[in-house]
């Protein structure tokens, strides 16, 4: 339970940190938080060669910061600081309520929001509330950068579209007031069975759910389509027969919710 | 690699290889065994210290990472006379220990909180704690000891 050897880098700019990937390839991985990097290499389910320590940064700031009607979260803003901010509150509330749901205290005072993103687990909350809100990744790296859409983002399983060399620097949700978050997991911190966010869309809702498929997806309609639309897994916590009763329970109590909401 | 940890107000310089987790460089490099080390991936709580004032998994944090953070042990809750803090009194009074291997996690957690303990609910509370696991199952007293330490703290 101890990670393997590695080589350590510590860039103070993000530009130092596109040259570090650039040079040393696919055998480094960057570390922010690191609550989901650091299990995985206790555990020695990987043994990156690099590891390119981010918190070291300079002038990266801890709180986001609201631009064109979006909130900006760069790459070294905790969990914590995102769930207790005054602008997420007034601004997307919906974001507090579900941090409140992302494991414990001390695990949201390290992890960001932007590891949440590029680790890209479908049973995390965040990725489904990015691609349920129509945010972006703010993409950069050796090469230049590019803004990448939710729904572009996430490729499988702990798997984004992102191109060798390339890092998510910032990300963006849409300020929003309203909408719904709803899980179940036995434990409150454990990984959710099912969870599911949904806001007003037209004159509908617009749903996504966590745990519930390879990728988050984001569905309108009523909600016994968009439950059809889904592909959970049987596992040892669950079977998919439960977890998509799950999703119709609490689909339908979050639809009644945003649109009351709304 | 050489790295200045601060820890309990006191610094100390370290060699350390850059895979050493911070829970292993406080425990084995600094001797500061109170941090207890148990599932090593983050569930259940024991090795929890305060990084810059919050709560943090030191099994989870790379100790060159900690390098200019503050960081607080469960050896900085008691006077240098060996008075214990209010709160690891509460737990003594309530009975908040049995075997004690995951009472530095809870003193460590409850330290930021206890002072507003007395006026959250149980629900908040527990939800404030719900990071730590006790293996005796002793969660009732844990949850009246973080209570009362206020009380006690302000008592003449």
């Amino acid at each position: 339970m101890k990670p393997a050897p590695f080589a350590y880098h510590r860039p103070s700019t993000r530009e130092e940190v596109d040259g570090l990937l650039a040079e040393l390839g696919a055998d480094a991985k960057l570390l922010a938080g690191g609550q989901s990097l650091i299990p995985i290499l206790n555990m020695r389910l990987a043994a990156p060669a690099h590891i390119v320590d981010l918190n070291f940064l300079r002038d990266e700031p801890g709180q986001p910061v609201l631009e064109d009607g979006a909130l900006a979260f760069g790459p070294l803003v905790r969990l914590r600081a995102a769930e207790h901010s005054p602008l997420v509150a007034e601004r997307l509330p919906l974001l507090a309520e579900v941090l409140g749901h992302v494991a414990h205290p001390a695990i949201r005072s390290r992890g960001t929001l932007v590891g949440s993103i590029a680790h890209a687990d479908p049973a995390a909350e965040l990725p489904a509330l990015l691609v349920l809100l129509e945010g972006s990744a703010r993409v950069r790296g050796a090469g230049g950068a590019r803004t990448v859409p939710a729904v572009e983002l996430f490729a499988g399983h702990l798997e984004t579209t992102l191109e060798p060399g390339e890092w998510i620097e910032e990300i963006r949700l849409p300020a929003h007031r309203g909408g719904a978050f709803e899980e179940f997991a036995r434990r409150h911190g454990d990984y959710a069975l099912c969870g599911v966010a949904a806001i007003a869309d037209g004159g509908g809702v617009a749903l996504s759910f966590v745990g519930m498929g390879p990728v988050p997806l984001r569905l309108t309609g009523d909600v016994a389509d968009a439950v059809g639309r889904l592909e959970p897994e049987d596992d040892i916590h669950a079977s998919a027969a439960y977890r998509l009763h799950l999703a119709r329970r609490l689909g339908e109590r979050v639809a009644r919710r945003a649109l009351e909401a709304a | 690699m050489e790295i200045t940890l601060r820890v309990n107000g006191a610094e100390h310089r370290i060699d350390v290889e850059p895979r050493r987790l911070l829970s292993d460089a406080l425990r084995h490099d600094l001797g500061l065994t109170g941090t207890h080390v148990g599932c090593e991936h983050g569930v259940c709580g024991c090795c929890t210290v305060l990084v810059d004032g919050e709560p943090a998994r030191s099994c989870l944090m790379l100790a060159a990472t900690a390098e200019g953070a503050e960081i607080r042990t469960v050896e900085g809750l008691a006077a240098a006379d060996g008075t214990l803090h209010p709160l690891q009194e509460a737990f003594k009074r309530h009975h908040g220990l049995q075997c004690g291997f995951c009472t530095p996690g809870f003193l460590i957690t409850a330290l930021p909180i206890y002072r507003e303990a007395a006026e959250m609910s149980d629900d908040e509370l527990r939800e404030a704690l719900g990071g730590q696991l006790c293996r005796c199952t002793g969660y009732v007293g844990i949850v009246e000891a973080v209570r009362a330490a206020a009380a006690i703290e302000d008592a003449p």
